[in-house]
């Protein structure tokens, strides 16, 4: 019962945080020399009526204060204007948004079924030449800046000629059959996933060593092992599940780190995510469509570390949360 | 006053400690050699260049990387020299090629004469470490597609890319410093609210704010303006993580007895944070600032990269590298387009090298098993 009541007071919480990132978005947003406006207005198929409508409803004629409650009641009734384009915003948003959560979950799911088995053959064979080559490879990876690998992989894909250069779907998505259409989202998956997986590795990968060789020096490991227990049984049923708990913090960090990296990556692979979504928007001067989205990324982030929080009252009961 | 001078002289031999600590280990001076190399480059680029930062050559837009013969007609051995190029388009596929008019050899001139500019910004001199007469160009890494030296951009980039690291710095650290010192030193309502809407701009993805924080930069600005303005920018975005810790560390050492003696002596609590409690996080500082440049140099390649950061005609590692994003399927061809992307990674994985070591060296209990 205590859980569920953290989990309502946690969300509880989140609630305000998401208060003052929208006021800080949108004193950003008014702070531009930019009309709103002026990509819709300088549109010849949106009809002036739908112009006027939308001055009407963000309040332009009033000061900035109005205009932001105007924005917030709008938005909690899940009207986030219409787009440069003339459609409405959400739609366009929620698609982008979902791209960019398949993308991520893809890379965290990938990202620990690997870092975890060889953060733990790092820790446990310590100091040896295959922990050294994990040592450099993680160095490197945390160095590399996510553009850069994506450009590379890009290069190889050019000169090998197997794998799409960007996108999500090739140009005959539409004729495809159900099972072709998940084949070809899958074959653009690659280079995307590949590029952010090989960068939070490293970081993760390090992580879990380290944590890993911390709880390893543990007075309760060394009981264990004095008591004759086999080694498989101390690392894994003693050590490892006392390890994984900072690991889960980590993971909503993760959450953010990714949401970040992820976004130059799609500019740079020009996958249809949100951080693209976004840099679209902000080049076109599509002020409703870069508000929702920032407010769509500060969302996912807090949902992500929210859910790590939850998490991890499930895994470590001595945690108590005031 | 009696009291401090004891602690200034350990303070002293603990600065040397670590740069002596820093030194011997292998990974860390070679870091260190890396980065003073790259710096020197950034400092002295007009002179190492053939050409300025702004020079170019219209009549070499795209061009491939210049070939330098080492051997004449028959095979002997000569001084390097090369050849003149000329644009033009291929027959069959009408594609723009680059066409060696071998009549007229030119020699590669150690400091010959060229761009009149100021070494360091004091010295006026228009001598270049390498150089070849007009018409023929010496673009070691080809030229992009305004025909400006590739090569010599990347060092005129890096004078823009390695520095705004440091300036983010001295703007954000003060700024995450002081915030986190008063908001751990209150306590209470004051530190609730400041650490919410510090938790508020670490919880926009930091790519997104940066995106709209750029969008607020008017046009016509001066390009140094403009860079000012982008260090203040990155600054922004990198003081929250920094104050929530320095709060944390505050809590915790306010308690201490030495700081609740001064302040039973009267000491305001300002000057109780600046003198007391801030000294004691400095090592946290050290670490921290020699990690958070890489990120600094990230986010400017990144902006940059997308168009919104430092403008051409100004060089930066990440506006060279925007070449590279407009025309992806001329990355076989150019592979050279992607060097400043290389730079960008030597630079963050020698500062990350040594913010590791510097880690061990200062705290130990931060190691990690390592």
């Amino acid at each position: 019962m205590s859980t569920f009541l953290y989990i309502i007071k946690r969300f509880i919480q989140a609630v305000p945080l998401l208060f003052i990132i929208s006021i800080i978005a949108f004193t950003l947003l008014k702070c531009t020399p930019i009309d709103p406006l002026a990509s819709m207005r300088a549109n010849p198929s949106v009809s002036r009526s739908a112009i006027k409508a939308e001055e009407e409803r963000l309040g332009l004629n009033k000061p900035a204060p109005v205009q932001y409650f105007y924005w917030a009641g709008n938005a909690l009734q899940g009207n986030l204007g219409i787009s440069s384009t003339g459609a409405p915003v959400i739609e366009r948003l929620t698609a982008h948004a979902g791209n960019t959560l398949m993308l991520n979950i893809l890379v965290i799911l990938l990202t620990w079924t690997i870092a975890l088995p060889s953060g733990i053959y790092a820790a446990v064979h310590r100091a040896q030449f295959i922990d050294k080559v994990f040592g450099i490879l993680s160095a490197i990876g945390m160095s590399m800046p996510a553009f850069l690998l994506a450009f590379l992989l890009m290069v190889l894909a050019l000169v090998t000629g197997l794998l799409p250069i960007g996108g999500l779907t090739s140009a005959d998505f539409g004729e495809l059959s159900f099972f072709d259409q998940v084949i070809d989202i899958a074959h653009h998956l690659i280079i995307p996933v590949t590029v952010l997986t090989c960068i939070s590795l490293a970081g993760i990968q390090r992580q879990v060593r380290s944590n890993l060789l911390d709880v390893l020096r543990a007075d309760y490991v060394r009981t264990a092992r004095a008591k004759g227990l086999p080694e498989n049984r101390v690392i894994y049923k003693h050590a490892l599940r006392n390890a994984i708990n900072p690991l889960i913090t980590i993971l909503g960090f993760e959450f953010a780190g990714l949401l970040s990296g992820a976004a130059l990556t799609e500019m740079v692979l020009s996958y249809p995510g949100l951080g693209k979504l976004t840099l679209d928007a902000m080049l076109t001067k599509d002020m409703n469509m870069v508000m929702a989205s920032i407010m769509m990324g500060a969302i996912m982030l807090v949902t992500g570390n929210l859910f790590a929080d939850v998490l991890l009252k499930f895994t470590d009961p001595r945690i108590s949360h005031d | 006053m009696a009291a401090q001078a004891p602690a200034l002289a350990s303070t002293k031999v603990s600065r040397r400690t670590v740069f002596k600590g820093l030194w011997k280990d292998n990974v860390a001076r070679a870091a260190l050699i890396v980065l003073a190399c790259f710096y020197a480059a950034a400092a002295l680029a007009d002179l190492i260049t053939p050409y300025g930062m702004e020079f170019n050559d219209a009549a070499y837009g795209n061009a491939p990387a210049t070939l330098i013969h080492i051997q004449d007609e028959k095979g002997n051995l000569t001084a390097p020299y090369v050849f003149h190029m000329q644009q033009e388009n291929d027959p069959v596929t009408y594609k723009q090629i680059f066409v060696i008019l071998p009549d007229t050899k030119y020699p590669i001139k150690l400091f010959c004469k060229g761009d009149p500019y100021k070494l360091l910004g004091l010295i006026p001199m228009d001598l270049h470490l390498f150089g070849v007469d007009a018409p023929a160009r010496i673009f070691l890494l080809g030229a992009d597609m305004n025909g400006r030296d590739n090569f010599s951009r990347l060092f005129f980039g890096a004078q823009k890319s390695l520095t705004i690291g440091f300036l983010g710095l001295l703007i954000a650290f003060p700024i995450g410093i002081i915030y986190g010192g008063i908001s751990g030193y209150l306590g209470g309502l004051a530190d609730n609210f400041m650490m919410r809407f510090a938790e508020a701009i670490m919880s926009i993805p930091s790519l997104y704010l940066l995106i709209g924080l750029a969008a607020i930069l008017p046009l016509g600005m001066s390009s140094s303006q403009r860079f000012a303005l982008i260090t203040v920018i990155l600054s922004f975005i990198s003081w929250a993580s920094l104050a929530r810790v320095i709060r944390g560390m505050v809590l915790s050492i306010r308690e201490e007895e030495f700081v609740q003696a001064a302040k039973s002596l009267g000491m305001t609590d300002f000057q109780n944070i600046i003198k007391h409690v801030i000294p004691q996080t400095s090592s946290y500082l050290i670490i921290a600032a020699t990690l958070q440049v890489p990120n600094f140099i990230l986010a400017e390649s990144g902006l940059s990269l997308i168009g919104l950061g430092i403008q051409q005609p100004d060089a930066s590692w990440g506006n060279m590298l925007k070449a590279a994003l407009d025309q992806p399927n001329e990355l076989v061809n150019q592979p050279w387009l992607l060097a400043p992307g290389f730079l960008i990674f030597v630079t963050i994985l020698c500062f990350n090298c040594v913010g590791d070591v510097l880690r061990d060296v200062l705290d130990p209990k931060l190691a990690g098993g390592r």
